[in-house]
């Protein structure tokens, strides 16, 4: 192989006249980390929500978490983005459609949300299936000693769910951080993003690469290691992981 | 106290799990429900406050129509206090705290007054040094003790019993009972789903005998035990009394 490794390739200044290389990975990394975890943020929310739709007994309710869940799941990623920010501009009215495109930071905001929902259809899933795990006793339980459904369901049903999904929640967090890279197709300079940059002004494309991968795996090492922490903080005793 | 009028309740539109129930307990009555598995005993008891919905027929509980749309449904279940068979008691909750979580949120008690009635309720069950424990820690008997704590933590009218020691070690089923022997001679009222035909004998004023959906026998304790009047019970008698 014909290659000319240059590892200093890093501390060279960028092409755009702004600082090195490797502070065009890090603007880079600081964007993935912003994109993600406001992704991560709309996907608990709206994954909750839906997740306590879909274990309501009423029908609409569920049927309206189906429904969700289905929409946002079975359409590839990639697909979801480009219909937010190709597509639905072009379908609103025309003033609304010109505000939209013309929106600051657009790609990012696109990407959040759109990465956001995407991932919220897999955190309902997992939360409904959190909450059928629970005997039905406990919702009884709670009904009897006179807490209304949406108590019984802040106090008693989610705290436990939470916990026992709490393994593949983590799992869902480092998909979405690494699906945040699916946003350089919608012009968002992400990690990424930087790293075929460097690649096309340096040809450098194994450092950049290499560089990128690094990093994104010391994002996910943190987040795992916070989410273990975090199992064992509200482990139970004698329940579940509790020991 | 308690008016259970021809109550009907469908499971499905074939499978009629009560048939034409009609029954009442009296204030500071301790009435037991015995009677096959199957026989929808547990099915009844959980009608009267309202757990399971029927189509049929009505409860009165003081006073109140219990299948009333119009009705307040948990202000009406935090009056009544349940015990089930797998004790439900919340695992993520420390044992003071169990007791605690409805007083606060339910009757608008102060931290330190459901505190302050929770230690002693702990106290007359026996179990003042668990109060930090969490549900997985303590054994059985210990939970359903709890259980009848957490139920009674909310002052009830009545006290509902859902089978409570069928889940249990022979040598907890006392501990449990003696508990509620002492509840029924303070002059709790009282309905027991329960199999403990010795805890019967002792404390019951009546005792309601179900087969196939239906009261088959609704007699005094004396006349219960001394000669049931249908056949199926006196089958049910001979077979449990005659180990």
């Amino acid at each position: 192989m014909n290659y000319n490794w240059n590892w200093h390739i890093f501390f060279e200044p960028n092409p755009t006249g702004a600082g090195t290389y490797l502070d065009m990975l890090v603007s880079g990394l600081l964007l993935t980390i912003k994109t993600a975890l406001l992704a991560w943020i709309i996907a608990l929310v709206f994954g909750t929500i839906i997740g306590i739709l879909r274990s309501l007994p009423s029908k609409t309710a569920s049927w309206v978490g189906f429904a969700y869940v289905e929409f946002f799941r079975n359409m590839p990623l990639l697909v979801q983005l480009f219909l937010w920010f190709f597509v639905l501009p072009e379908l609103l009215p025309r003033a609304a459609g010109l505000w939209m495109k013309q929106l600051p930071n657009a790609p990012f905001w696109t990407a959040a949300i759109g990465v956001g929902l995407f991932m919220s259809a897999r955190v309902a899933v997992q939360l409904a299936a959190g909450i059928a795990s629970l005997p039905r006793g406990q919702k009884q339980a709670a009904t009897a000693l006179g807490l209304t459904t949406g108590q019984g369901y802040r106090y008693v049903l989610l705290p436990i769910a939470f916990r026992i999904i709490l393994p593949p929640l983590t799992s869902e967090f480092l998909n979405t951080i690494k699906n945040t890279s699916v946003a350089i197709t919608i012009g968002l300079i992400e990690l990424t993003g930087q790293a075929r940059a460097m690649q096309e002004f340096s040809f450098q494309v194994f450092e950049a690469f290499t560089a990128a991968t690094v990093m994104y795996l010391a994002i996910n090492i943190v987040v795992v290691t916070g989410m273990r922490l975090l199992e064992r903080s509200l482990a139970i005793p004698g329940y579940i992981a509790g020991k | 106290m308690i008016e259970i009028s021809h109550v009907n309740k469908w499971y499905g539109p074939t499978f009629q799990v009560l048939k034409d129930c009609t029954t009442s307990v009296a204030k500071g009555e301790v009435v037991v429900v015995c009677g096959p598995s199957g026989s929808g005993k547990s099915t009844l008891i959980k009608c009267v406050n309202a757990l399971e919905p029927f189509q049929e027929g009505q409860i009165i509980l003081d006073g109140i129509k219990v299948n009333d749309p119009k009705t307040d449904l948990p202000k009406l279940r935090a009056r009544v206090g349940m015990v089930f068979q797998h004790f439900e008691l919340f695992p993520h909750l420390r044992i003071i705290e169990n007791l605690c979580l409805a007083q606060e949120k339910v009757l608008g008690r102060s931290h330190d007054e459901a505190m302050a009635k929770g230690q002693k309720l702990l106290e007359r069950v026996g179990l003042t040094v668990h109060a930090n424990k969490y549900p997985a820690e303590l054994s059985g008997g210990q939970q359903q003790r709890v259980a009848i704590a957490r139920a009674l933590a909310m002052d009830p009218i009545a006290m509902l019993f859902d089978e409570p020691t069928s889940a249990l070690d022979p040598e907890m089923i006392s501990e449990v009972l003696d508990v509620m022997v002492d509840l029924a001679h303070e002059g709790m009222t009282m309905m027991v789903v329960t199999h403990e035909m010795g805890f019967a004998s002792k404390v019951a004023h009546r005792v309601i005998f179900m087969d196939k959906g239906e009261i088959v026998e609704d007699a005094l304790k004396t006349d219960f035990f001394g000669s049931p009047r249908s056949e199926r019970a006196q089958k049910f008698l001979s077979k449990i009394l005659s180990h």
